[in-house]
């Protein structure tokens, strides 16, 4: 089980929680972290997630790509691509929580 | 009497329909990126004068605007090109153009307004008074760092194939195309404030492509080769965007690519003359209209900061935190104020650029990009 120690380093008080418990992130979390989607991996991946210079992020484009693979992606990037890794800001429950999301359509701030 | 009256009333209500006769010399636009609205802004009196609504996917817009000042071409990630009327506060001409799209130039004589799309890939080209299609370049590849050049040119980058391509419209419908190879993966590009240099950042290798416009079949040649020094890259969390505002007194302040520095060029020789360590991964680095400062912000987490370079030092003289994610910088025409868009605080704040204190604050929805008229005559922007 790979934890996400430097999430816990990095950014301590407001991932903890989430990280320690591998559950849910808490509800206020959740809020801030589809903001994040939206607005930060948005700067790529647009807004409605429908592409930039990242790919698509879309149920549809996602539907048949295998979530480890995706959460790989989002945890360590894809060197030699402009998708950076987000280890250092998001936990691993933090980021199967996203990708569950993303999967069966990203909710709205 | 009677007669006079009647006149005086058809007077009145003449006055009441038709806006006040003003310039537009100080007017500009904010983007409400989540809600599809731009704000048109005045810069004299600090204030919103009226919203438009309706402009689709505004993550990631950008505007140029008519030389005449009265309009803005407002360049949507869904592929909306929407022409807005200043003076009006409203939609005079809005069409779909691509499927994801990035951004656009406008050419020098003002007549021509281009696109730069993702997809699918390619320039189109469109008249500025009426939208309609003139004509389309393909690339087969992500357009990036679309410039207008002196000559009905254009100039651009193609992210995936790593080429610069300059494309001639002195006939607009039918663009004249010579293509160089560039680096790997050219993220954006800029032209020099004279229409003469044009670069492309590289995202996939340290160094700046640069291509002389006075002399395209030299080709482009690399600049800022190895800066990493093959030191490892820190995570790029944001593009940064290259424009023209980074020349300044003979030097170019350009972003680092996965370092937290600027790096700083002379435009004679093209060599790096020095590097700025700063806060985070610059995104903006734009001199003042005087060039006697360059502002900095920065990408995600690290975009709650700004920082000030003093031109003749090269030090930093400020450090401030105007707000949660400071997306966008722009300068009042001759650059004594600064607004800054705050994302997720709602608002734009306005800052005297000498004691760097907030004369204003305006209220928007998730502002984004801020554009001003002034850029409608400068070449690049
Ligand atoms: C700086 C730009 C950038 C940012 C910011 C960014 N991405 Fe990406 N992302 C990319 C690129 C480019 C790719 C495509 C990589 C490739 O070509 O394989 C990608 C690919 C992905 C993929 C794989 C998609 C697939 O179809 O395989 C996922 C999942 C993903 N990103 C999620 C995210 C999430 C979640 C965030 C925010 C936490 C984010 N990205 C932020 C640029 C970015």
């Amino acid at each position: 089980m790979k934890l996400a120690l430097p999430a816990l380093t990095f950014l301590a008080v407001p991932l903890a929680a989430a990280a320690v418990e591998a559950g849910e992130p808490a509800p206020a979390r959740q809020r801030e972290l589809i903001h994040l989607v939206r607005q930060d991996c948005g700067s790529c991946h647009g807004m409605k997630l429908t592409g930039g210079l990242g790919s698509p992020l879309t149920a549809e484009a996602l539907r048949d790509k295998p979530l480890e693979g995706l959460e790989a992606t989002i945890h360590g990037g894809r060197p030699g691509t402009a998708m950076p890794p987000w280890k250092t800001i998001l936990s691993e429950s933090e980021i199967q929580w996203i990708v569950h999301k993303l999967m069966t359509g990203f909710p709205t701030e | 009497m009677k007669a006079l009256l009647t006149l005086l009333v058809l007077f009145l209500s003449g006055c009441a329909q038709t806006p006040a006769i003003r310039g537009t010399g100080d007017l500009g636009i904010v983007i409400e990126r989540a809600s599809g609205r731009v704000a048109i802004v005045d810069t004299t009196a600090r204030s919103v004068l009226a919203r438009v609504d309706g402009l689709g996917d505004l993550s990631h817009a950008s505007a140029v605007f008519s030389r005449d000042g009265r309009y803005a071409y407002v360049f949507g990630r869904d592929g909306g090109l929407t022409k807005i009327d200043l003076l009006l506060g409203r939609i005079a001409k809005r069409v779909i153009q691509a499927g994801n799209s990035i951004g656009g130039a406008i050419s020098q004589d003002g007549r021509l307004v281009v696109a730069q799309n993702y997809t699918p890939g390619g320039i189109k080209v469109f008249d500025a008074a009426t939208l309609e299609l003139l004509s389309e370049v393909p690339t087969g590849s992500k357009v990036v760092g679309l410039a207008d050049l002196p000559g009905q040119r254009f100039a651009y980058a193609l992210f995936d194939a790593g080429e610069i391509w300059l494309t001639d419209l002195s006939n607009p419908r039918e663009p004249r195309t010579q293509k160089f190879p560039a680096g790997r993966q050219p993220y954006d590009g800029l032209v020099t404030p004279d229409g003469r240099h044009y670069m492309a950042g590289l995202f996939g290798e340290d160094g700046i492509a640069l291509l002389d416009a006075w002399r395209p079949e030299a080709g482009a040649r690399k600049i800022l080769e190895n800066y990493g020094r093959g030191e490892e890259k820190l995570p790029v969390f944001k593009m940064p965007h290259l424009r023209g505002w980074a020349v300044a007194g003979g030097r170019a302040y350009l972003p680092a690519i996965g370092r937290h520095e600027v790096l700083v060029v002379d435009t004679a020789t093209w060599r790096e003359v020095g590097r700025i360590a700063v806060k985070g991964q610059p995104v903006f680095v734009m001199a003042r209209p005087d060039s006697r400062q360059i502002w900095v912000n920065f990408a995600f987490p690290n975009n709650g900061w700004v920082q000030v370079i003093d031109t003749p030092s090269n030090q930093i003289v400020q450090t401030l935190q105007p707000g949660k994610a400071i997306l966008h910088m722009e300068f009042t025409p001759r650059g004594e104020e600064v607004w800054l868009s705050a994302r997720d605080d709602n608002m734009v704040g306005i800052y005297d650029t000498a004691t760097f204190t907030r004369k204003a604050t305006l209220a928007a929805d998730s502002p984004s990009g801020i554009f001003f008229t002034s850029r409608a005559h400068r070449t690049g922007f």
